[in-house]
């Protein structure tokens, strides 16, 4: 998981484009998807953020390594609705309890296909930013406070640190006698406890790292950045591209006949 | 143009002041510091030491300017100061930047992901100019022996020592003319130690800046600093500076006084009891065998549909456990000696190989000990932690001992005698989380073995102790030992080793095996 948060080894285009501008893209494709039901936006869309991937340094088992639980809700998402959206056309499988038909096919796969839309632009701006630039680019292009943002930014290195603290309690209080293993009523009252723990621990770690950036002169006065967060050209072909997929969504859901705005309903 | 201070050796030292200073925490009876005189000149090194409780922590912070907002349990309140304490002749809150701290805990003087970026965050809260930051990254990491990593390298894969290295460049980029270490080195292994002191002697010899350290283990400062402070607790009859001079002169007047504090004074190591018998090689009944053992940290990851087995950190270790035996586990860092305890312990499963009981110790519960209910486990394999908070499971120190013994039916007639043992009767209604450093060490032990477990397994127990509870554990281990016990000990430290006697298991630092 701490290495999960850098980006060591990525050299993709994209990995070099400001994180703001990743943003904004991702933004714009996201609410253009958002809008409408319908499964020809979602398909361009869906085309357009395949052939990104590799500029972003992703390959389609990385992805899969990273985001399967996010595929796995789309996909279960898409079938749900086929099988339980309201009849409409023809039947096409009628298992007594549930059935599917044309209409409702085609509402779960523009389900399914929307979901996975709107999941792979997150999934390939997380894999393509590092966390430090992203805090740069936030305290010096969007102006939030830096206290703020590094704040942020050194508790989640925190947050990695946690998730190796939990399984080091979790073993220290077996060999207490704390058992993990045994009833529902047993595990949920050993999970409260090993969480207490960790609360502690983490309270404790906090605290010292918060000294420790104090005595290096963080506060309120004004600082220098060490790291320019700049613009360049790259950043307006990152934007431009996310007006081109999200157009090209749009316009071709419109010319199809199939653009559903979310609030009209059908 | 270069700014002036951007000049290389141009570090102007610190001064300090101290009149009749006194600090109270918020929420506390007793002041930390009580009545400090004390003047330290620009460019002086100085060893602070002293009992616990002497408050050399409280004037570290203080001289570091970050007393005060939140104390060390995360509190925040109103706390008493009294007289002054001057750093430059303003009070160290006013001068941000001139002097830099180092504390304990590694992982917590990280601040950022990569090594160029955090040695850069102090110099940018000081608002150094960007041009002149890189150049001081640059020559403050070389200062350490740390200029052979790449500014993007990751500070999560840096060991104890280099992390405490990377700590002190840091500092050393904001040009600080005070440079205080709180116990800099007490988490780190022998070679960490000698990494970080290394380090602080290089860059005081270059820049010249005032030195204040506080240690228990003073062999390891001695040679680097010209003045040894000895504070005493503070009381409104005793000045808080017990005894101020050159450090072999304190050394030879205060030599018993200190070893009595608990101090590491060199060339003197606490006596400890001696075995009854020292048991001959293959003696005491097999309770537990590692046999072609496969260890990692790591559970099996799905990679989408598929598991993959983590990778060992080491394999192909055999080892036995025997009763009234010691086994000492020693190496390198990154061998994976904590690892291989845990996973002998039953706590983590074995990569490859087995770990099996035999029926001396598993009683009918089977032949692995990883399959064990936590019941089974702790009247069999008891395992003292590094870091005794993580175990505590009470808010009291009597309900802490008793917590084994109340799961298991049977065995509170003996948490009197441990109580007693261990000198922990005084505080049978204290919560576990507020005792002092040796007083969390010596619960730990107990609680473990207020369940009677036939082997007890400790990780690294003389980490940061003083030389009092360092004696005090040896002791009690080797009566452990006499009445049948199997003590497994993870440790760096050779003279803990030779009090336990016993086998010793070398393991060498292994690079993670390929698949």
């Amino acid at each position: 998981m701490r290495q999960e948060l850098t980006l060591r080894g990525n050299r993709a285009i994209l990995a070099r484009a400001n994180p703001l501008s990743k943003f904004a893209a991702v933004l714009l494709i996201t609410a253009v998807l958002a809008l409408s039901i319908d499964w020809v936006s979602a398909s361009v869309a869906l085309v357009f953020e395949l052939m990104v991937f590799p500029l972003a340094g992703l390959t389609l088992s990385l992805l899969w390594q990273r985001g399967w639980p996010l595929i796995l809700a789309a996909a279960i998402g898409g079938w749900s609705t086929s099988i339980l959206a309201a009849d409409s056309g023809r039947i096409l499988v009628d298992a007594g309890i549930w059935t599917m038909s044309e209409g409702s096919l085609q509402l779960g796969i523009g389900f399914m296909l929307r979901g996975f839309a709107i999941a792979l632009p997150a999934v390939l701006l997380m894999s393509c930013t590092d966390p430090t630039d992203l805090a740069d680019a936030l305290a010096q292009k969007a102006r939030l406070p830096h206290r703020f943002v590094l704040g942020t930014l050194a508790a989640m290195r925190l947050v990695g640190l946690m998730a190796e603290e939990w399984q080091t309690i979790g073993m220290a209080r077996r060999a207490r006698g704390v058992g993990s293993r045994g009833s529902l009523g047993q595990r949920v009252k050993a999970t409260l406890g090993q969480s207490f723990g960790l609360l502690v621990q983490a309270i404790r770690r906090a605290s010292r790292l918060a000294v420790t950036m104090e005595a290096r002169g963080f506060g309120g006065g004004p600082r220098t950045w060490a790291r320019a967060s700049t613009f360049s050209l790259l950043d307006l072909g990152v934007v431009a591209g996310g007006i081109v997929v999200a157009g090209s969504a749009l316009v071709a859901a419109l010319s199809a006949g199939t653009w559903n705005m979310v609030w009209l309903g059908n | 143009m270069k700014p002036a201070h951007d000049a290389p050796g141009t570090v102007r030292p610190a001064a300090i002041t101290a009149r009749g200073w006194g600090w109270r925490h918020a929420g506390r009876a007793r002041p930390a510091v009580h009545s400090l005189d004390l003047d330290i000149a620009p460019g002086e090194r100085v060893l602070l030491l002293g009992p616990s409780g002497a408050g050399k922590s409280t004037l570290l912070h203080a001289l570091a300017g970050v007393l005060g907002d939140i104390n060390d349990d995360g509190e925040a309140g109103d706390a008493d100061e009294s007289g002054s304490l001057l750093v430059d002749g303003a009070p160290p809150r006013a001068r941000r930047g001139r002097a830099g701290l180092m504390q304990q805990d590694p992982e917590t003087q990280v601040v950022l992901s990569r090594v160029g970026d955090d040695v850069a965050f102090g110099a940018e809260n000081l608002a150094v100019p960007r041009d002149a930051i890189w150049p001081r990254v640059h020559e403050a990491l070389a200062d350490v022996g740390l200029a052979h990593l790449p500014l993007d390298h990751p500070t999560s894969a840096l060991s104890g020592g280099q992390k405490q290295r990377l700590a002190l460049a840091g500092i050393l980029a904001m040009r600080p003319g005070l440079i205080l270490l709180d116990e800099p080195t007490a988490n780190l292994d022998p070679d960490g130690v000698l990494e970080v002191r290394d380090a602080v002697a290089r860059s005081l010899d270059k820049t010249g800046a005032t030195l204040v350290v506080v240690e228990h283990r003073v062999s390891v400062w001695k040679d680097l600093v010209d003045r040894i402070v000895v504070l005493q607790p503070g009381s409104a009859a005793d000045p808080a500076v017990l005894l101020d001079g050159p450090p072999d002169r304190v050394l030879t007047e205060a030599q018993s006084m200190l070893a009595a504090a608990g101090v590491w004074v060199p060339g003197y190591v606490p006596a400890t009891r001696s075995r009854d018998a020292v048991p001959s090689h293959g003696a005491g009944s097999l309770l537990l065998a590692a046999e072609e053992l496969g260890v990692s940290r790591e559970r099996p990851r799905r990679k989408g549909f598929r598991t993959v087995p983590p990778v060992p950190v080491q394999e192909g270790i055999a080892a036995q456990v025997r009763s009234g035996q010691a086994l000492a586990i020693t190496g390198a860092n990154g061998a994976g000696k904590s690892t291989f305890a845990l996973t002998l312990a039953g706590l983590l499963e074995p990569v490859s190989g087995t770990v099996s009981a035999t029926l001396d110790l598993s009683r009918g519960a089977g032949i692995n000990p990883y399959k064990w209910k936590a019941e089974q486990l702790i009247s069999r394999v008891g395992t003292v932690f590094q870091e005794p908070e993580h175990q505590f499971v009470t808010g009291k120190v009597l309900d802490e001992l008793l917590f084994g013994p109340r799961h298991l039916g049977h065995g509170e007639d003996r948490v009197e005698e441990l109580l007693e043992r261990l000198r922990l009767t005084q505080l049978v209604d204290a919560n576990p989380y507020t005792l002092s450093g040796g007083e969390k060490r010596r619960l730990s032990v107990a609680t473990v073995l207020a369940a009677s477990p036939q082997v007890l397994i400790l990780d690294e127990p003389t980490f940061g102790q003083d030389a009092n509870t360092w004696a005090e554990l040896a002791s009690f281990l080797s009566e452990l030992l006499d009445s049948g016990t199997a003590v497994v000990a993870v440790t760096h430290d050779a003279e803990f080793t030779e009090a336990l006697g016993g086998a010793e298991l070398r393991m060498a630092a292994a690079e993670a095996v390929a698949q």
